[in-house]
């Protein structure tokens, strides 16, 4: 958001009064398929959102009338609460060990050299190249081979696993846009390098760990197929969710569902308004 | 601003710096070198932790499941017992088996890639240049995209399910106007798939052309107009270039999940001609306790799409990859 | 404050990049509490010579001292050097103040934010103290660099190109802003710039650097009147550089030479080379231009003039004419005549040229009379 204040961008409006010839249609093609594709994205979320308040009993296939009491008491039907439990626990250790470590990776590679760095980007990439099932056969191998107990520690472990390249990734992409002038500036004004990290450069990388973080979370939260290969009889939210749907999914879900989509919401939209609000407060003075 | 810059990082994916060790200088002084020496010490120390776990928990794994798939069954075993064993024909097994399966799994990956390419190119290009400077509408178009991660996959399959179910009003409309036929039905269909997947992966395929569009200079598209070009042309001759590496980071993004994706076909399909190599790959592991050809089918799978993800970046990249 | 200033001296200072020389033994001293500025074209090395004095970049050889201390071994905190940033390099998650304040807090100053509210006074940003950096312009964020620096009273200040990002006129500004800070607060300056305009007006002392080397120091005024070097007579405002015959090397009044038909006289101690084949050189707007036959009113007898030549341009600039002639055994010179009297003589006509000798200078014979040209 920094900077960007200057950026708000005249060319766009400016394009407007310019004296268009053919393909009109071009100034209505991006609005008009962007506002679908939006549409299109929240449909199914819209669906979640309305049959957690169905009135469904046991199965929440037609809607049967209005109710609250999903909503009021999530945790009814046995063991989903527990699942729902186990996947918030599992998102946040696993993206905090992986923001962790991600961020010395991204940090190891953008500004230091190694004689060895084709193989690192190779083994930062391949994580990402490999499908989900894939990911997840190859651990329980592995897991199987060594006689590892399966439950939470090896579903943390999985996600840790493909939690981490996404951070590196998007964390080095951060580091390689800040000025290095800015760390040299610190180390002129008599910071030593590790102040200059602790006082500069780690602050100016906060909102983009925080996004990564973010981002970590929300694949850990969602994923399926690896946990379902890894957990064993520790179940996740969506394993839950995977099992319910063969009798029908308890509106219950969709509860808990929601609520998650719109802490999400209401996160991001807390944060920016925080921010802006802050930003403005700071420009009045 | 939280969520509109991380997600562009995939762009790195196709466009890494590349990090050379330079040539021993002839001649350094002592700082030189000791500046040296501590900054190579502090990177190794930065990266040695994360690299171990991936090779503990990714390279090790992938090699134990290579061996996996060249295991053999001894005579008399119990289900689910294989011991170590170079048996090459499990290969040759799954590829005559499974061969179609390949073919119908990478086909429904290439269709949905495509397909949230159309969508989620004009949905970034909406966000990232119509609505620059916008930054609240921008903020909040951002989290509606990333948010459903939140809401759960399985629960967003389901409600496709629900939606194109025999008895939804997305299919009695259809019907009614005549775009399916009356005994005509829209689950347990190849392209209920294909759209699961598409609206699946398509937050994978939007951000990363977002994160490119948003840094692209909008004098450049003027620039276009003023040297005659429409604005067909002036997009496919300037923004479009402009964003390949957003193109091809969000495309190989979508591809590769959707080209293993078993949870949409078993929610979706669940049917003999939607079969993917990913459900096999479940059902040998899980059904069958056939782990030699469940390692095999991974093995072929993950060897397929690096082999394809090589020969695009090779292709359409303009830097190359890794 | 206090006068901080220190000299500055790099004694035979290279610098290798892989397979590059960046700086080649480079040998410099600048008195304390001068103005000294580095100047040179694009990629001569004078960025890195100015990261090896802050301690950015370590000199594959060389020492470097300040006042009686050698620093060559030292990091950039542990240096009484601060530089201002060509890109200015605030940190902008923190305030105005927070920024100028950053140095004095690292070293635990007391009443860090009291002495950095005094510097923001000095640079007239007081009231914007609890800005962020990107909510200034661009000549302020300018300053509050500079706050950022001189609030720290260090030994030296290095500056890299500081106006580069500004306008014409904020940059003229600036410029008398910067000299009236240094004489306030008497630390040592070393500016770098690539617009010799900026060096001759700002600097007691100016650097000529080209190709990790220097060329010549010295007063702007002399620099100009005297170069040493082709490259320095071409880099520094514009010279007309012949060749000549050193006829008479004993005489009273210097050297005599001979170009063509004419011969004059060069004072031995302006010319670097004293016999054989020689490089003269004048700047344009010593010769004065007159048609064939006719005498300048304010000509002396030490005047040397050559006959022959041929207008073949005239560019009219307003201030002045610049004519182009041909002159027979040198080539082709210039000529800047400034628009005393209306008239003005146009191509082809023949013209003599007139100059007082005191302003020729010699420079080594063989030297590459284009050097320095058009690179600015
Ligand atoms: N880290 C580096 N590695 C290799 N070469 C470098 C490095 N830094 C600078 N150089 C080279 O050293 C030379 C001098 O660079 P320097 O930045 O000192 O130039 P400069 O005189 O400041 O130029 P400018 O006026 O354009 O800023 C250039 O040719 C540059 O390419
Ligand atoms: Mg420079």
């Amino acid at each position: 958001m920094r900077g960007e204040t200057m950026s708000t961008d005249p060319a766009t409006r400016h394009a407007a009064p310019t004296p268009r010839r053919r393909f009109d249609a071009g100034r209505w093609f991006v609005p008009v398929v962007g506002g679908l594709a939006f549409l299109y994205l929240l449909v199914p979320i819209a669906y979640i959102f309305v049959f957690s308040f169905n009135d469904a009993g046991r199965t929440n296939l037609t809607w049967r009338g209005f109710t609250l009491a999903n909503w009021q008491d999530p945790c009814r039907p046995s063991q989903l609460c527990e699942a729902f439990g186990n996947s918030l626990m599992v998102a946040v250790i696993a993206t905090t060990v992986a923001t962790v470590l991600g961020t010395m990776i991204a940090f190891g590679l953008e500004r230091y050299r190694f004689r060895f760095a084709g193989s690192a980007n190779m083994l930062i990439f391949l994580p990402l190249a490999t499908p989900e099932v894939v990911l997840g056969a190859s651990l329980l191998s592995q897991f199987l081979n060594l006689g590892v107990q399966l439950g939470m520690g090896t579903t943390v472990l999985s996600h840790i696993m493909f939690c981490i390249s996404f951070v590196v990734v998007a964390i080095r992409a951060r580091i390689a846009t800040l000025d290095p002038a800015l760390e040299e500036a610190a180390a002129d004004l008599y910071a030593s390098g590790r102040t200059a990290f602790w006082k500069v450069t780690f602050p100016l990388l906060i909102p983009g760990i925080a996004a990564a973080a973010l981002l970590s979370f929300a694949i850990s939260f969602d994923d399926f197929i690896v946990a379902n290969f890894n957990s064993g009889a520790y179940t996740t939210f969506p394993q839950y969710a995977y099992v319910a749907a063969r009798r029908g999914i308890p509106a219950e879900v969709n509860v808990l569902g929601s609520a998650m989509f719109l802490g999400a919401i209401a996160l991001v939209v807390g944060v920016q308004v925080w921010r802006y609000w802050r930003g403005r407060k700071l420009a009045a003075l | 601003m939280a969520v509109n810059t991380t997600p562009g990082a995939a762009e790195e994916l196709t466009t890494p710096q590349e990090h050379v060790a330079p040539p021993p200088l002839p001649e350094q002084s002592a700082e030189e070198r000791r500046t040296w020496r501590a900054r190579g010490r502090l990177g190794m120390l930065l990266v040695i932790p994360g690299f171990a776990f991936i090779t503990l928990f990714f390279v090790v794994p992938v090699f134990s499941m290579l061996a996996m798939s060249l295991y053999v069954r001894p005579e008399g075993a119990v289900p689910g017992e294989f011991v170590p064993g170079f048996n090459i024909a499990t290969y040759a097994h799954v590829m005559t088996t499974y061969g179609d399966t390949f073919v119908r799994s990478f086909l429904f990956a290439t269709v949905a890639t495509v397909a949230a390419l159309c969508i989620g190119y004009p949905m970034a290009y909406l966000v990232a240049v119509r609505l620059r400077g916008r930054h609240l509408l921008q903020g909040l178009l951002l989290v509606v995209i990333i948010a459903p991660f939140f809401s759960s996959f399985i629960l967003r399959v389901q409600s496709w399910r629900f939606i194109l179910s025999d008895e939804s009003w997305v299919v009695g409309f259809l019907k009614a106007i005549s775009v399916l036929p009356q005994d005509g039905r829209l689950t347990a269909t190849a392209l209920a798939v294909v759209a699961g997947m598409t609206y699946l992966y398509l937050p994978l395929m939007m951000l990363p052309i977002y994160a490119n569009l948003e840094r692209l200079d909008t004098r450049l598209i003027e620039a276009g107009g003023d040297l005659y070009a429409g604005g067909l042309q002036t997009f496919l001759r300037v923004t479009l270039p402009l964003s390949t590496p957003g193109v091809m980071a969000g495309t190989i993004l979508t591809f590769i999940p959707a080209s293993g994706d078993y949870v949409n076909a078993v929610m979706l399909g669940n049917n003999v001609d939607t079969t993917t190599v990913g459900q096999i790959i479940d059902s040998r592991f899980f059904h069958a306790t056939d782990y030699p050809s469940a390692a095999a089918l991974s093995a072929v799978l993950m060897a397929i799409i690096l082999i394809l993800v090589t020969l695009y970046v090779r292709r359409f990249g303009t830097k190359e990859i890794v | 404050m206090s006068a901080t200033g220190k000299d500055l001296a790099l004694r035979g200072i290279t610098k290798l990049f892989s397979g590059f020389t960046a700086v080649d033994d480079l040998d410099l001293h600048v008195p304390a509490g001068s103005f000294f500025a580095l100047l040179g074209p694009s990629g001569c090395g004078k960025s890195t010579t100015l990261r090896m004095v802050a301690g950015l970049e370590h000199p594959t050889r060389g020492r470097i001292l300040i006042g009686d201390d050698d620093v060559t071994g030292t990091k950039a905190h542990q240096r009484e050097v601060n530089t201002v940033f060509q890109s200015y390099a605030l940190f902008p998650h923190l305030s105005v103040l927070e920024n100028v304040a950053f140095g004095l807090r690292r070293r635990k100053v007391p009443d860090a934010l009291g002495r950095a509210s005094k510097v923001l006074d000095l640079v007239e940003l007081g009231h914007l103290a609890q800005r962020r950096p990107a909510q200034l312009s661009g000549g302020q964020q300018q300053r509050v660099a500079l706050a950022r620096a001189v609030v720290n009273e260090p030994h030296v200040l290095l500056l890299d190109e500081p106006l580069g990002a500004l306008d014409m006129k904020l940059r003229r500004q600036m410029q008398a802003e910067l000299k009236q800070i240094q004489q306030e607060v008497g630390i040592t300056f070393i500016h770098v710039t690539h617009d010799q305009e900026e060096a001759l007006t700002m600097a007691d002392t100016v650097a000529v650097m080209n190709a990790g080397r220097i060329e010549q120091i010295g007063p702007p005024g002399e620099l100009y009147d005297l170069p040493r070097t082709a490259f320095v007579a071409n880099f520094l405002g514009k010279s007309n550089l012949f060749e000549a015959e050193v006829v008479d090397a004993a005489g009273p009044q210097g050297l005599t030479v001979q170009f063509g038909e004419t011969t004059c006289r060069l004072a031995a101690e302006r010319a670097v080379q004293q016999q054989g084949r020689i490089v003269v050189g004048i700047r344009p707007e010593k010769i004065v231009l007159t048609r064939a036959g006719r005498r300048p009113a304010d000509a002396q007898a030490d005047w040397t003039r050559v006959t022959g030549g041929r207008v073949r341009d005239v560019a009219y600039t307003g201030v002045s004419t610049e004519y182009e002639v041909e002159v027979p055994g040198a080539g082709s010179l210039t000529v800047f005549s400034q628009n005393l009297r209306t008239e003005v003589i146009g191509p082809g006509t023949e013209v003599d040229l007139w100059w007082e000798d005191a302003n020729l200078f010699g420079l080594a014979g063989g030297s590459d009379t284009e050097a320095g040209v058009e690179e600015l």
